[in-house]
């Protein structure tokens, strides 16, 4: 699994707008990728996942309760949207993703295809 | 970085990480504590005429382990996140390790018009909001001439 960074991406055209990247951890077991995603102050409707041929999508808007006619001072998070793309490597089963999302943040499973699994080869003595 | 691979295959993505790690090395900030910015959780800081409007970003941690502290103007909001992967599994690799793991602690001073009695802390999407009032006596009155 590899990150897809702006050079590489081929929709600017359509998105132009700058996002936020939210900070990920990636962890692979035998059985599959795990990704972790940090993603506050999303609400579980405003997240949205694809998985299109081997491309992975997080996208996702922020919504914080602002009081009427508050002005910012300071400002870490100062874009309203997240963003990022991961291409899946052939390995991996990408019409078996599962996500969960609580506390703003998302759980990834992806698992490898059967065929990519380790298998261990008995090694027959004669 | 312990698991990083040996043979990146991502020129960009590795790009991506030595920009950061740049970044975090030299951008600004002469301050004995660290940088300014990046810390976690990172925090926005608003106003109204009415209230003192916190909104700290604390994904994936327990609000009820969060510890917030309004003293002599100073609010200092500390906890702990944890770690989510197996301890002592050799056979897992960590490939992207940038998430925030550990105890932290940060500290914002408020302005001096705050009243500390009326306080209210929320906590939703992973996002703890505080919001202060203002002592009535702070904000602006019109005063009518007899």
């Amino acid at each position: 699994m590899t990150e897809k960074t702006d050079s590489t991406r081929t929709d600017d055209a359509a998105r132009p707008e700058p996002t936020l990247l939210p900070p990920v951890d990636v962890i692979e077991d035998a059985e599959g990728i795990t990704l972790y995603a940090d993603l506050p102050g999303v609400p579980k409707d405003k997240l949205n996942l694809h998985v299109e041929a081997d491309t992975l999508t997080i996208e996702a808007d922020i919504q914080l309760e602002i009081p009427a006619g508050m002005e910012s001072t300071y400002a870490e998070v100062s874009l309203p949207r997240y963003r990022r793309v991961f291409t899946l490597s052939k390995e991996l089963d990408s019409g078996k993703v599962s996500a969960e999302f609580a506390q703003g943040v998302l759980r990834l499973r992806i698992p490898k295809a059967a065929h990519a699994q380790p298998r261990k080869v008995e090694i027959r003595v004669e | 970085m312990l698991y990083r691979t040996f043979f990146p295959r991502d020129l960009f993505g590795e790009l991506d990480r030595l920009q950061r790690q740049l970044q975090q090395s030299y951008d600004l900030s002469p301050s004995i504590r660290g940088s300014l910015r990046g810390g976690f959780p990172a925090m926005n800081v608003g106003g109204t005429p009415q209230s003192v409007e916190i909104y700290a970003f604390v994904p994936g941690v327990d609000p009820a382990t969060l510890d917030v502290q309004l003293e002599k103007g100073v609010l200092t909001l500390a906890g702990e996140r944890k770690a989510e992967r197996p301890e002592g599994d050799t056979r897992t690799t960590i490939h992207i390790d940038e998430r925030y793991a550990g105890r932290f602690r940060r500290v914002v001073t408020l302005p001096d018009d705050i009243d500390a009695e009326k306080v209210q802390a929320r906590c939703r999407d992973g996002v703890l909001h505080i919001s202060i009032q203002r002592k009535a006596a702070a904000q602006p009155r019109r005063i009518s001439i007899q």
